[in-house]
């Protein structure tokens, strides 16, 4: 196993970490805000699908990339109204909407594109194409170097750029501004953050929305960067994994970097088989390493690896006490 | 608008300065239940004025209309003579009104910088506010004698210092008004008189302070005027030092009612509990009962003081089977089994120990069963409920009904829910199944939490029964005066060990104070 394909494969978990990474920063707001969300997977799809339709129609990736986060946003505010202001059962919202999401994009597919539920591929214009970056191609043939700069770096689609500053900037967000401040207090003690004034209902939809946003980059990032258009049910249970992410990450940035990146770097070994084989002794079957993200995350619940507490007031509605 | 402010200000010097806080016909109803009727109330600047009243007298429904967590149905509030809306507590805040809720509301994983600063944040970015904040907090600290680090964990610091974090909270966010609900139910004495130094600390800075409490003494010891609240009403507006507790216990329950606890002296007999080298280690590893050894005789009653999480509920859950425990306990002479299978609630209510729980909503009853169902739970195998797998529905509620009238439960409907009646009776119906087992030992912790006072003197009138009927009681309560009133001995735990044993009549409560603070002074019976 060469270079060449270290390269290969650590290229490819970038590319399937930012998803991911993506997902799991938006399950992070809205959980250290007090909002459970299982339904990052329904948010991604809804925005893989209208960002890829609305993409082929327009003939614009941008205009794709609008459309996707305002069906993201759409769904998280449905999730908001339910939980946020009717006070509903967080779990129950976040399934009914991943429900909703799975049967919905496949239905409108079928009826505007008539393709079996999934939209035309995407070419040119449609799609997001790779960045080179600066002097991408002048280092190239530097050793070691010159191929992680140009070949690993450089030569992702924008939205893996913004995926990866997103992480410093939501670390900065929550930990050194006084929205940040409140959002991790409200997700801690709403009771908290009511008495003093500040509403709590602005700030856990402020938070959704912030996940409606990160979803919804994250889903036009499969359809029209990751791939070339919408196919059914392609988040393929990235939401869950997100999720598996973020409780690996202990609810914190950076480490959730690395727990996407670790997870990133399982999808794309599941993908190459050969670099598989080379790696292991043994055949190690796919289905092993797609479900490692589940198995590590039971692990880190166990408390093997330190304790990863959620934020305390997660899933219960606010309603002030007597 | 200044002009107005000015105007109006001067109208008031006219007639001597405008009180701090005037509620005129204040009124509101959750649903059919009448929380405050028609209340008015004036409290004068630089004062500390007690609220009292008992649990459902609307002290608190009151205070957070005051505070902007609901909105009055009718009335009017004036601040500093001023009309004033409240919508929110960021209106509260504007108009200088400060909280300190019986919960506290604190971040609990945050710094006390963090929590002081949370919500009056000086600019979006965080740095130059918590440095400002850094700066003021030093400074009201040493005015007010109120030294906490700033950069401690609120989860790490004692319950005292998390109050007085909540009262810096307010004081940062310039409160005139400072409002304060049962604030002595955590602290130990010293605490509490180290808070009441605080308040008159305050008070002489010419702050106003409003006490919302259940207890007397606190009320005689710390306040300048009282109002008395009663059903939802205002009662009489009294000066301190003009009244007595025995007046206000009058006004508060409307009849006469012993303060005292009136009991004969005790006959203790045989030894019933034996208690020898008692330990617990909790699921963090932390031992919370480090060798407790005491014995419990027929005819009296043990008391069990401390403050709250020194260990106490730990030692009832062991010995009602609950959780599991080393060393060894003797009921009768014959050992209990402290491990294993053998070790639960049904074996130990088998060997005659009833158990009257800390927490009775959590552990002693099922809040959205009704008494009926409540009453059968520990004896549902009972042959008296039960033939073979049915239940005898229809003879349990008989008997429901009996215990109700016998121990004066209001309403006494054996069909409603136990949440559905209020905190003294939920607490009548777990005593009337657990002392009507004629126990040879009951175990009964805080038997007056959140129970008014008409409803603790038939508690402990019940309680000294069960005793001169020749049983043996283990009192766990936090309150000192109950321990006080109540017991015939007095251990105090400090940190899962036993401090000392005390006769009540013979020690004070300042000694005792030091004993739960930890201070041994060397006569302990451990």
């Amino acid at each position: 196993m060469g270079f060449d394909t270290v390269i290969q494969v650590l290229d490819s978990t970038l590319r399937l970490s930012t998803p991911l990474l993506l997902a799991c920063l938006a399950g992070l707001f809205s959980e250290r805000s007090g909002i459970f969300d299982i339904g990052l997977e329904a948010k991604m799809l809804v925005a893989a699908f209208f960002s890829a339709a609305v993409a082929y129609t327009t003939g614009s990736v941008w205009i794709g990339l609008l459309a996707g986060i305002a069906a993201s946003l759409v769904f998280a505010g449905i999730h908001g109204l339910a939980s946020i202001t009717f006070r509903g059962n967080q779990l129950i919202s976040g399934v009914a909407l991943n429900f909703l999401a799975s049967g919905m994009t496949v239905l409108i597919a079928q009826s505007w594109f008539k393709q079996g539920g999934r939209t035309p591929s995407l070419i040119g214009g449609a799609r997001f194409e790779p960045i080179d970056l600066p002097f991408a191609g002048s280092v190239a043939g530097v050793p070691i170097v010159g191929p992680i700069y140009s070949d690993l770096l450089s030569g992702h689609s924008v939205l893996v750029y913004v995926a990866l500053l997103a992480v410093p900037a939501t670390w900065w967000l929550l930990f050194r501004t006084r929205f940040g401040l409140r959002l991790r207090a409200v997700g801690e003690n709403p009771a908290a953050v009511d008495t003093a004034g500040v509403s709590v209902v602005g700030l856990r939809y402020a938070a959704v929305g912030i996940a409606g946003v990160l979803c919804g980059i994250a889903g036009a990032y499969l359809a029209t960067g990751l791939q070339a258009g919408f196919v059914k049910e392609m988040t393929a249970g990235r939401g869950y994994i997100a999720l598996a992410a973020l409780i690996f990450a202990k609810w914190r940035p950076w480490h959730a970097l690395g727990a996407c990146w670790l997870f990133g770097l399982l999808q794309a070994l599941a993908l190459r088989t050969d670099v598989v084989e080379a790696i292991f002794p043994f055949r190690m079957p796919v289905q092993l390493l797609d479900s490692m993200p589940y198995i590590l995350t039971v692990v880190i619940l166990a408390g093997f690896v330190g304790k990863a507490i959620p934020p305390r007031a997660g899933g219960q509605p606010y309603v002030k006490e007597r | 608008m200044t002009d107005l402010a000015e105007t109006s200000g001067a109208a008031a010097v006219a007639q001597g300065p405008a009180p701090a806080i005037e509620l005129r016909g204040i009124s509101k109803a959750f649903g059919p239940v009448q929380a405050n009727r028609d209340i008015s109330l004036k409290v004068a600047k630089g004062t500390i004025h007690g609220i009292i009243g008992e649990n459902g007298a609307g002290k608190s429904t009151l205070m957070s209309i005051l505070y902007g967590f609901y909105k009055a149905d009718a009335g009017e509030i004036l601040i500093n003579g001023h009309p004033t809306e409240i919508p929110d507590s960021q209106a509260a805040i504007a108009a200088g009104i400060g909280m300190v809720f019986q919960h506290f509301k604190l971040v609990e994983n945050f710094s006390v910088l963090e929590n002081v600063v949370l919500g009056a944040e000086e600019g979006r970015l965080l740095k130059p506010s918590l440095a400002k904040a850094r700066k003021l907090l030093t400074q009201l600290a040493q005015e007010y004698e109120m030294n906490v680090d700033p950069d401690a964990l609120i989860e790490e610091i004692g319950v005292g210092m998390q109050q007085r974090v909540e009262i810096l909270k307010a004081l940062y966010r310039r409160a005139d008004i400072l409002i304060l609900d049962e604030p002595t139910g955590v602290l130990t004495p010293a605490e509490a008189d180290h808070l009441f130094r605080i308040l008159r600390g305050l008070r002489d800075e010419g702050k106003t302070i409003v006490l919302i409490t259940h207890k007397l003494r606190e009320i005689m010891e710390v306040t300048d005027t009282v109002s008395v609240m009663r059903r939802g009403e205002m009662g009489a507006t009294l000066t301190t030092s003009e009244t007595n507790p025995e007046q206000l216990a009058e006004l508060m329950v409307g009849r006469k009612v012993l303060l005292r606890v009136d009991k004969a002296p005790a006959t203790p007999g045989k030894t019933i509990l034996k208690v020898a080298d008692l330990r617990v280690v909790d699921e963090d590893k932390v031992e919370r009962l480090r060798g407790i050894s005491f014995e419990v005789r027929a005819g009296e009653i043990l008391g069990i003081a401390g403050v709250a999480g020194n260990g106490q509920s730990e030692l009832l859950e062991v010995l009602g089977g609950m959780i599991p425990a080393t060393g060894r306990v003797e009921l009768n002479g014959t050992a209990l089994e402290l491990t294993g299978r053998a070790c639960n609630g049904r074996n130990r209510r088998a060997r005659g120990i009833a158990h009257v729980p800390e927490d009775r909503q959590r552990e002693g009853l099922i809040m959205d069963f009704a008494a009926w169902e409540n009453v059968a739970f520990g004896y549902q195998n009972d042959p008296a409920y039960a033939s073979g797998w049915l239940m005898d529905n229809a003879g349990l509620r008989r008997d429901t009904e009996g215990k109700m009238k016998r121990f004066d439960v209001r309403p006494p409907n054996p069909a409603l829910a136990a949440k559905n009646f209020s905190g003294g009776n939920q607490q009548k119906i777990v005593l009337a199944r657990e002392i009507e087992r004629n126990p040879d030992l009951l175990l009964v912790g805080q038997p007056t939490r959140g129970v008014d006072i008409g409803a603790i003197e038939f508690i402990h009138q019940r309680i000294v029964e069960l005793r001169d009927a020749g049983k043996a009681i283990l009192l766990v309560s936090v309150e000192l005066d109950e321990i006080l009133g109540l017991s015939d001995r007095i251990a105090v735990m400090f940190d899962g060990r036993i401090m000392g044993e005390r006769l009540p009549n013979e020690t004070t409560e300042a000694e005792l104070g030091l004993l739960m603070a930890g201070v041994s002074d060397g006569k302990g019976a451990t």
